[in-house]
């Protein structure tokens, strides 16, 4: 037994660990420091899965010894890498840069808790992404769930409650109609192992239970990931959360349960059902679709910096599903690499909008005049994250745009109306990018009172790394690119 | 005939009627407590028809003793599931009373369009 068989528990097991740990660490910066080594560790142990499995391998380790469809089982290939990288990275990028923030945000004294629900929040995240047990998941997409709810909750804005409120509601019903459809189809085949669960479909004579299965668990993932038009509690609860939770939930909370649909979605009903490839895209591309193009056009109208740009998140759903609806080969490839390079804008973008938020309590595009002048460095990242999102050329975001429209109009005769709105919808961001440029650039300054300089370093720093990043991974797009490639020839069960 | 076979799944329509008893109170109520009444009730349907689905008709618990050779068990699987379940349908339920209360200190009520009006 090596370490690298042991790095799929450990995946797990270090943040879980590490949690209650931090709550004893009262001295102030040590919770912190704490939750930051651990998160760093995570990293550290995705990136080394990552390169293990990068040849298209799948590390497979059994709970106890007790080997799968028996025991439990945790799998990691190149999908699931792909995911670890943006989650752990995500919240190792989000913590690096955190303290100044939360200290100004958290209580000094609740700030041990806060870093322990962020480390559970981190748990759950990449539990789901590491197991494979539909059962495992479900437990793992709870103890994510209930520390966002906290994580969000946590802030001095007390419009966060109603929002979280409502998100707890929300994602309670997804969750348990996600245990509806595992029941059910536990019924049917006897096993939750997602692998055996795939094989054992095709001995099922009954059908209706799996199709009533499938669309329990597509819409119950689907309220998770904020698919359009389930998406409404996403909007709040990102406004109103503490600006560093925003950075980590944005980055990488939503295509956690998406990487879930997708695997259960284009695998694991795939095989078996007939003409489920057609239902799911029949279903799933009309939203990717209106989700696109409406949320694209609200964000063009917000007037909230933050509630802006979540939003957008809303649209961005709708490309990564817009991607894996094609259920080809280079639609799931564009679709996951969009999931790394949203990461990647979406969290340089509200680490930006940390920064600004470190002087400015009142984030709406109004209030935000003159804020270039003072906070130059900011607004340079947040304008080079905003090109990202956008997709101009040279950054992470024109990689899977690219993509996306390869294999649309791969997809057949109707590819080009397909193309027209990824075409649009690009536009309408340039407006709403441009709009935020806009205020912080060229609107008259708003007077204050306090004099306003760059935000913390320590902050900037990380910003400006994860914004170098788009276009690092904008001009050499490699190694996400083969995670994706890799990732999608697992999904579609044929070589590339 | 067709009647009979029907009621003879009256486990699984008691799981749905509750499922959606549940799911109409989320919905239709404005106050939070009632809404996490009703989502309460909601997540009680399932472990209904996960219980459901274990029974195996003479079945026992599944308990092995000494001298019983050709004893049927219940299946006792997705009954340990819906034990976790149901202890994730209490913390979600400790959470979102925890937040209430929370709402009511900032807010001073719990009534949802009040909540949006004061905002």
């Amino acid at each position: 037994m090596n370490l690298t068989d042991q790095l799929p528990a450990l995946q797990v097991v270090v943040p879980m660990l590490s949690a209650p740990l931090i709550v004893l660490l009262q001295p102030r910066g040590l919770a912190w420091a704490g939750a930051t080594a651990a998160g760093l560790v995570s990293f550290a142990i995705a990136v080394a899965l990552a390169s293990a499995v990068l040849g298209g391998e799948t590390l497979t380790y059994s709970m106890g010894g007790w080997p799968a469809p028996y025991g439990i089982a945790l799998e990691v290939d190149a999908f699931s890498a792909l995911l670890l990288l943006i989650v752990t990275g995500a919240g190792a990028a989000a913590l690096l840069a955190a303290r100044p923030s939360v200290d100004k945000q958290i209580e000094l004294g609740l700030q041990p808790l806060f870093y322990a629900a962020w480390l559970l929040g981190l748990t759950g995240l990449v539990g789901i992404v590491v197991s494979a047990d539909a059962f495992n998941i479900f437990v793992f997409m709870e103890i994510s769930s209930l520390a966002s709810y906290i994580l969000i909750a946590g802030g001095p804005d007390r419009r966060a409650l109603p929002a979280v409120f409502k998100y707890l509601i929300m994602g309670t019903i997804g969750a348990t109609f996600y245990l509806i459809g595992v029941g059910l189809i536990y019924m049917m085949t006897g096993t939750l192992n997602l692998a055996d669960m795939e094989a054992r479909i095709g001995d099922v004579v009954a059908l209706n239970p799996i199709l009533v299965a499938a669309g329990f668990i597509t819409i119950g993932l689907a309220l998770k990931a904020a698919v359009f038009p389930l998406h409404v509690w996403l909007p709040n609860a990102y406004t109103h959360s503490p600006h560093m939770v925003t950075v980590f939930l944005a980055a990488c909370a939503t295509k956690v349960a998406l990487y879930v649909l997708i695997r259960f979605d284009t695998s694991v009903f795939q095989a078996k059902l007939d003409t489920h490839e057609m239902q799911f895209a029949l279903f799933a591309m009309p939203l990717a679709i209106l989700g696109i193009l409406v949320a694209s056009a609200v964000a063009m109208f917000e007037g909230h910096l933050k509630r802006l740009l979540a939003t957008s998140s809303v649209a961005q759903i709708g490309y990564i599903l817009l991607g894996a609806s094609f259920v080809s080969h280079a639609g799931l490839t564009a679709g996951v690499m969009h999931m790394f390079n949203h990461a990647l804008a979406k969290g340089g973008l509200f680490l930006a909008v940390a920064c600004i938020g470190y002087h400015y309590r009142d984030l709406r595009l109004s209030q935000l005049g003159g804020v270039a002048a003072r906070m130059p460095w900011t607004c340079g990242a947040l304008l080079l994250c905003g090109l990202s999102l956008i997709g101009i050329p040279g950054t992470a975001g024109f990689i899977s745009k690219w993509l996306l429209i390869t294999a649309a109009l791969e997809s057949g005769p109707w590819g080009w109306t397909l193309v027209a709105v990824i075409l649009v919808s690009s536009l309408m961001a340039v407006v709403y990018i441009w709009r935020i440029v806009e205020a912080l650039y060229f609107q008259a300054p708003v007077e204050s009172d306090t004099p306003v300089s760059e935000a913390p370093l320590q902050l900037l720093l990380v910003t400006w790394g994860v914004a170098l990043l788009n276009v690092v991974f904008g001009l050499f797009p490699a190694i996400p690119l083969a995670l994706a490639n890799a990732s999608a020839s697992l999904l579609t069960g044929g070589a590339p | 005939m067709k009647l009979l076979e029907l009621l003879g799944y009256y486990n699984y329509w008691v799981f749905a009627i509750v499922l959606m008893v549940g799911l109409y109170a989320v919905i239709s109520k404005a106050n939070l407590i009632k809404k996490l009444i009703g989502l309460s009730i909601f997540q009680s349907a399932v472990f209904l028809l996960y219980i459901t689905m274990d029974k195996v008709e003479g079945g026992t618990a599944p308990i092995i003793q000494a001298g019983v050779e050709d004893q049927i068990f219940s299946n006792p699987l997705p009954q340990v599931l819906i034990l976790t379940a149901i202890v994730v349908g209490v913390s979600t339920l400790a959470l979102g009373l925890a937040i209430v209360v929370r709402i009511k200190e900032s807010y001073g009520t719990i009534e949802e369009y009040e909540i949006l009006d004061a905002d």
